[in-house]
């Protein structure tokens, strides 16, 4: 009996809550709506239907500028995936490697792993970005002057053409920034993931007889993971959301194309919205993603 | 810099704060006895600070022109920069009083934005501009080319618009910030960077080490009618801002310059006498005092002085008035009479 009136009253609690937020943002989305009537500044997202009326230079998927802004957005979105998926594997890859670099016996290694977690994590991203882009665009012949760098690959100003697909330095760019800046963060975690577990497992399990490898693998391995998967999450999440700085170097990323969307119709609410609604999206999809994960990771 | 970051506290002003009211801006102006108005984050010409910061340019005396007209000092002007993607909604959220900025009159931009153009001060076009030893002469050979451009500007959109007409298969290479984008253009990353045609010639003119290396293209491809913006809804200082510089083009006109504009007082043309408020009072209905043209003439002279200044023969880049001049000699420039 008791139990059951708790229950009926903390439901009754949550909606009551629910309701609150709910009016709150109706109250928000009305008040803007007159805002915005008062100035005559149309609203709504009918523009999505709309011609774009603008090219995207560099695009994964096909667009031209006689589609619509949703497809335009779509583009936008598909470039900020491909360069985001590409830059999780290879920070991943690169941070475990500076990080346990980091953990090794070897001196210079560890000094050499440390130095570059402190530069590359101290110094903005942006300018980092900033610097790979000029560097390569500065550094690299001119079209037709491309380096061949065997066969079929060419390395140019226009970037890299290998069979005919080919890579822009903007992408390059913003590829090699995020690496570099969010590797420093990886290394960090991998560190205090393997730092963290107990000497004492590897004296226990090497006096059980295992080899120094399985030890590593079966014993420290899975046990450092568990504290490292939500911490790389994170560390994914905000590489993705950073790859939001990808305009500063003209690579046509979400941001970068609802800009254009955003100041060709006007519509700015509707775009900032819809950006701010795209990465919650990818922040609660890789979430997610994590959390399936570490459930099979983890063991009784 | 990027868009979470200069973009949403505008907007968040946008919703929270009231609409512009009717005579709301000249008071808050008077007020303070201080202009705010936005200009470029440096564009030679047009607005630009030099070393000892200040600024100077066509879009520069324009503000000037207006402080000296409402508060009485051509010097009491807030100059905040912005970029092209920031400038309506810094207009929009009340930061600036006014938009002086090589903002291009548009429909959408007119009638969506909560802003209105109050006329154009320069007749401008959109042009490309190479390298020399790209041995490109003619719009016509950019095919396939990838083209530098500032993101937020008309020039994004004309260029796929023309790319499109002449099924030139274009590749804009697009950027958030002026600096970047010409870095990246310097550096070789684009055959063609694309802009209004006379920014073109004076980026050459003052940024570039050699800008005999660089050519701009004979074509242009747009109208790029510049001018300054107010908010909706205040008809008062919208009307300020359109007759102080109409008195500027009607100044020329009549052939009061800086220099004798004292003189001109003394002047037995009637139309003179007019707009420097010593027959009439035409500053009555404006709810400015009678001196408001002849003080704005003082600070930075007619519109031909200006033109001059800036971007003519007193200027390094020495380019001529073509469709700036007045209309009474072939050009498009014409004020509707101050009377
Ligand atoms: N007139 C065009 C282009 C104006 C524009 O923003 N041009 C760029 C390139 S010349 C510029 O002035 N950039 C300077 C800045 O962002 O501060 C428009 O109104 O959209």
């Amino acid at each position: 009996m008791v139990e059951r009136r708790r229950y009926w009253r903390a439901f009754a609690y949550q909606a009551l809550a629910i309701a609150a937020i709910v009016a709150a943002l109706a109250y928000l989305a009305h008040n803007t709506a007159q805002n915005l009537q008062s100035r005559g500044i149309p609203s709504g997202f009918d523009f999505l239907l709309q011609a774009a009326g603008f090219d995207i230079g560099d695009s994964l998927v096909s667009f031209s500028a006689g589609e619509p802004y949703w497809q335009a957005l779509l583009a936008g979105l598909a470039n900020t995936l491909r360069v985001a998926g590409p830059a999780i594997v290879l920070t991943t890859l690169l941070g475990t490697a500076l990080g346990l670099g980091r953990l090794s016996s070897n001196a210079l290694l560890a000094g050499l792993c440390g130095a570059y977690v402190e530069v590359f994590r101290n110094i903005p991203l942006l300018l980092q970005l900033l610097a790979w882009y000029f560097v390569l665009t500065d550094l690299l012949p001119p079209f037709d002057e491309a380096w061949r760098l065997g066969g079929a690959a060419t390395l140019s100003k226009s970037g890299l053409s290998l069979f005919g697909a080919s890579l822009t330095p903007e992408f390059l760019a913003v590829l090699f920034g995020l690496v570099c800046y969010s590797a420093a963060y990886m290394a960090e975690i991998v560190r205090a993931g393997f730092g963290a577990v107990p000497r004492s497992q590897t004296e226990a399990a090497a006096a059980l007889g295992m080899a120094g490898r399985d030890i590593q693998l079966q014993v420290v391995l899975p046990q450092a993971l568990r504290l490292i998967m939500p911490a790389a999450a994170n560390q994914f999440l905000s590489l993705t959301k950073n790859s939001s700085l990808a305009i500063a170097v003209g690579y046509p990323d979400l941001v970068s194309v609802a800009n254009t969307a955003l100041n060709q119709t006007g519509r700015a609410l509707e775009c900032v919205s819809l950006i701010m609604g795209v990465y919650l999206a990818l922040s609660l999809a890789t979430a997610i993603a994590m959390r399936v994960i570490e459930r099979r990771l983890a063991w009784p | 810099m990027d868009l979470r970051f200069c973009l949403l506290p505008a907007l968040l002003a946008l919703l929270l704060s009231p609409p512009a009211e009717a005579g709301k801006t000249l008071d808050a102006v008077k007020a303070r006895k201080e202009l705010f108005c936005g200009v470029s984050t440096g564009l030679a010409g047009f607005s630009a600070s030099d070393s000892r910061g200040n600024w100077q340019g066509l879009d520069v005396d324009i503000c000037k022109a207006i402080a000296a007209a409402v508060v009485g000092d051509p010097s009491r002007v807030r100059w905040t920069p912005v970029n092209a993607q920031q400038r309506f909604a810094s207009l929009q959220s009340g930061e600036i009083d006014l938009l002086s900025r090589n903002t291009t009159w548009t429909l959408t931009r007119d009638a969506s934005l909560g802003l209105h153009f109050t006329g154009v001060v320069f007749y401008d076009g959109q042009g490309f501009m190479v390298a020399k030893k790209s041995k490109i002469t003619a719009a016509r050979q950019l095919a396939n080319a990838e083209v530098c451009v500032q993101s937020g500007t008309t020039t994004e959109k004309n260029l796929s618009d023309y790319s499109r007409a002449q099924n030139l298969k274009l590749k804009p290479v697009v950027f958030e910030s002026f600096e970047a984008s010409l870095k990246a253009f310097f550096s070789g990353r684009c055959r063609a960077y694309t802009t209004d045609a006379t920014s073109l010639a004076t980026i050459l003119q003052r940024e570039v080490k050699n800008p005999g290396d660089y050519a701009i293209l004979p074509e242009l491809i747009s109208k790029e009618p510049l001018g300054p913006v107010v908010r909706r809804g205040d008809d008062e200082w919208f009307a300020i801002v359109k007759w102080v510089v109409n008195a500027l083009i009607e100044a020329e006109e009549l052939g009061i310059t800086q220099a004798n504009v004292d003189a001109q007082k003394a002047s037995g043309d009637p139309a003179v006498l007019r707009l420097l408020g010593v027959a009439e009072d035409l500053g009555k209905s404006l709810q400015l005092d009678r001196d408001w043209a002849y003080r704005a003439i003082k600070a930075v002279g007619n519109y031909g002085e200006i033109y001059e200044r800036n971007l003519g023969s007193a200027s390094p880049v020495k380019l001529a008035r073509g469709a700036n001049r007045l209309w009474s000699k072939g050009g498009l420039i014409y004020a509707p009479p101050l009377r």
